[in-house]
């Protein structure tokens, strides 16, 4: 199962490698990153290959992160996207 | 690849504007529950929900994490209670009231809807005894909704039972008067009613449908209205209505998605979504605040029933292709004490039942959720459920009245339920006595539009 990543906040030091090594240790495949940062906001989407890891596991380890990097982090279903903007 | 744009707008949408699945509300028939024992049937009914629903609450619940989607509420509707007692030889049927509460709560859903009678062209066995202990099922039941078809387009509107309903609706609001009077917020009474409407107090599974089925109620009225704030200035009525269309189109292909995905993981087939803008007492999750975006001072000032209309129509043509079956309310709903809009609008004076009495004729409801003062008569009452039948009957589409007379309190004053139903200011009714009208009883003909063979 695909899910997308979105990290959104102040940009800081180590936000990318934070989140990447998340998803490494909890064996999720990043396939495509997407970066930009406007001014001061940092801004990323990421595509990962979930794998074995339920969603949840990953949803609350980057809970953390995102307490620790001071930005805004979702994770969600790749499925809502693809229905809710594709006919 | 998806697009950033697209994400952080679903993102927002989930976020900022409110938007969720309200409800995935299991149907289950209890055709097979019937038993001259009462208690029988009761244990039947109790073990049969109890064995269906087992896994509601958990699936939603997983959906809604893996899919990072809020799923509001977890419901059941069952076949209406009044055929199911037909067959009993007691008729203390409020003993099916407790069953049914007892289930909810051993499940877990927060709604039971069902115990309901459908006599829009007389009553047959079992109806009679229903209707009648209404009130005091909704007032010893915590989690059970009532629901009385009294008219349709086909058959014309049953007088006897809108009469009788008049008192019923006084009295359910009389037993819970200690409690806000809840007990008439839990009873509609329907013209035309849905027999896959997924939404709360108005559920039932209807008779045609399968044994077991899964219905979900998208809402959102938060993300059109964030929509038309965003790109409506100076928009002429068709861009509106494009831009309506194009979000109820997004916003239903997230039902849809939950929809299948629930149906999949329960092995229950799949029934309806259905498309209602349904609003919460949430600031911004309000159908009110949509129709004054649209450029309407205050709800309730003319041009509402216009504006409405436009809505209403909208929100159908773009759910209509996002989903493989649309069914139940599907439109804009207008509950007055879950809508903090029409709160303000009602206070404010320039929404009155009047005008609520207009708008449910282009809605896709009709008087919900409207709290009226305490000394309301039963013929009164009986004479709303009759013009806003009429409207449904007329026009063939589904009307609806929930009404709560706020005992010992007037005008101005105000009942408080919590959650989800909100909070009501008394509104005023027009004077006048309509008893006469209303003692007649009888069948009021059904109109010429019935005929269409």
């Amino acid at each position: 199962m695909k899910a997308v990543i979105t990290v959104v906040g102040k940009d800081s030091v180590g936000i990318l490698s934070k989140v990447s090594s998340t998803c490494s240790d909890c064996s999720v495949n990043i396939i495509e990153v997407n970066q930009s940062v406007l001014r001061d906001l940092f801004a990323m989407l990421m595509l990962v290959d979930l794998g074995e890891t339920p969603i949840d596991v990953l949803r609350d380890k980057l809970t953390e992160v995102e307490k620790l990097t001071n930005t805004k982090i979702h994770v969600m279903h790749e499925d809502i996207f693809n229905s809710m903007h594709r006919i | 690849m998806l697009e950033t744009r697209d994400i952080l707008e679903t993102i927002n949408m989930i976020d900022n504007e409110n938007l969720d699945v309200r409800t995935i509300t299991m149907g289950i028939s209890l055709l097979d529950c019937m038993d001259e024992d009462i208690d029988k049937a009761c244990v039947k009914v109790y073990d049969k929900i109890c064995r269906y629903a087992q896994d509601l609450v958990k699936t939603g619940e997983d959906i809604e994490k893996e899919y990072g989607i809020p799923i509001i509420n977890k419901r059941i509707s069952v076949s209406p209670i009044g055929m199911i007692a037909a067959p009993c030889q007691s008729r203390n049927v409020v003993k099916f009231a407790h069953s049914l509460d007892k289930a909810a709560h051993e499940l877990g859903v927060n709604f039971i809807g069902g115990y309901s009678a459908l006599v829009q062209k007389g009553f047959s066995a079992g109806d009679y005894a229903v209707i009648d202990s209404i009130p005091e099922a909704l007032s010893v039941t915590e989690r059970v909704c009532s629901s009385v078809n009294i008219g349709s387009t086909k058959a014309g509107l049953n007088m006897d039972a809108v009469k009788m309903m008049g008192k019923i609706i006084r009295e359910s609001a009389e037993k819970t008067a200690d409690r806000d009077c809840i007990g008439a917020a839990k009873l509609v009474v329907f013209c035309n009613a849905p027999e896959d409407n997924p939404f709360m107090a108005g559920a039932f599974h209807g008779v045609g449908e399968a044994d077991c089925v899964i219905n979900v109620g998208v809402s959102g009225p938060g993300v059109v209205r964030a929509a038309l704030k965003k790109n409506g200035a100076g928009k002429s009525v068709d861009e509106i209505a494009d831009m309506i269309k194009k979000t109820a189109f997004k916003i239903t292909r997230m039902g849809q998605l939950v929809a299948k995905e629930a149906s999949k993981r329960l092995c229950v087939p799949f029934g309806i979504v259905d498309l209602s803008l349904a609003p919460t007492p949430a600031v911004g999750d309000s159908v009110a605040y949509i129709l004054e975006e649209m450029g309407l001072e205050s709800c309730g000032c003319h041009g509402t029933t216009a504006a409405l209309a436009l809505l209403n129509d909208a929100v159908k043509k773009g759910g209509v292709m996002a989903s493989s079956h649309v069914g139940g309310l599907s439109g804009a709903f207008i509950p007055v004490s879950e809508d903090a809009g029409m709160i303000a609008a009602a206070k404010r004076g320039t929404l009155d039942i009047t005008k609520l009495e207009c708008m449910t004729a282009v809605c896709s409801v009709g008087l919900d959720m409207i709290v009226v003062p305490g000394d309301i008569t039963a013929e009164t009452l009986s004479a709303i459920i009759a013009d806003e039948a009429a409207i449904g009957m007329v026009n063939s589409k589904t009307t609806a009245v929930r009404l709560i007379p706020a005992i010992g309190k007037k005008a101005g004053e105000e009942l408080s339920f919590g959650g989800l139903l909100g909070t009501g200011p008394v509104m005023p009714v027009r004077n006048g006595d309509p008893s006469v009208f209303i003692n007649r009883g009888g069948r009021l003909p059904a109109p010429l539009q019935s005929l269409k063979n």
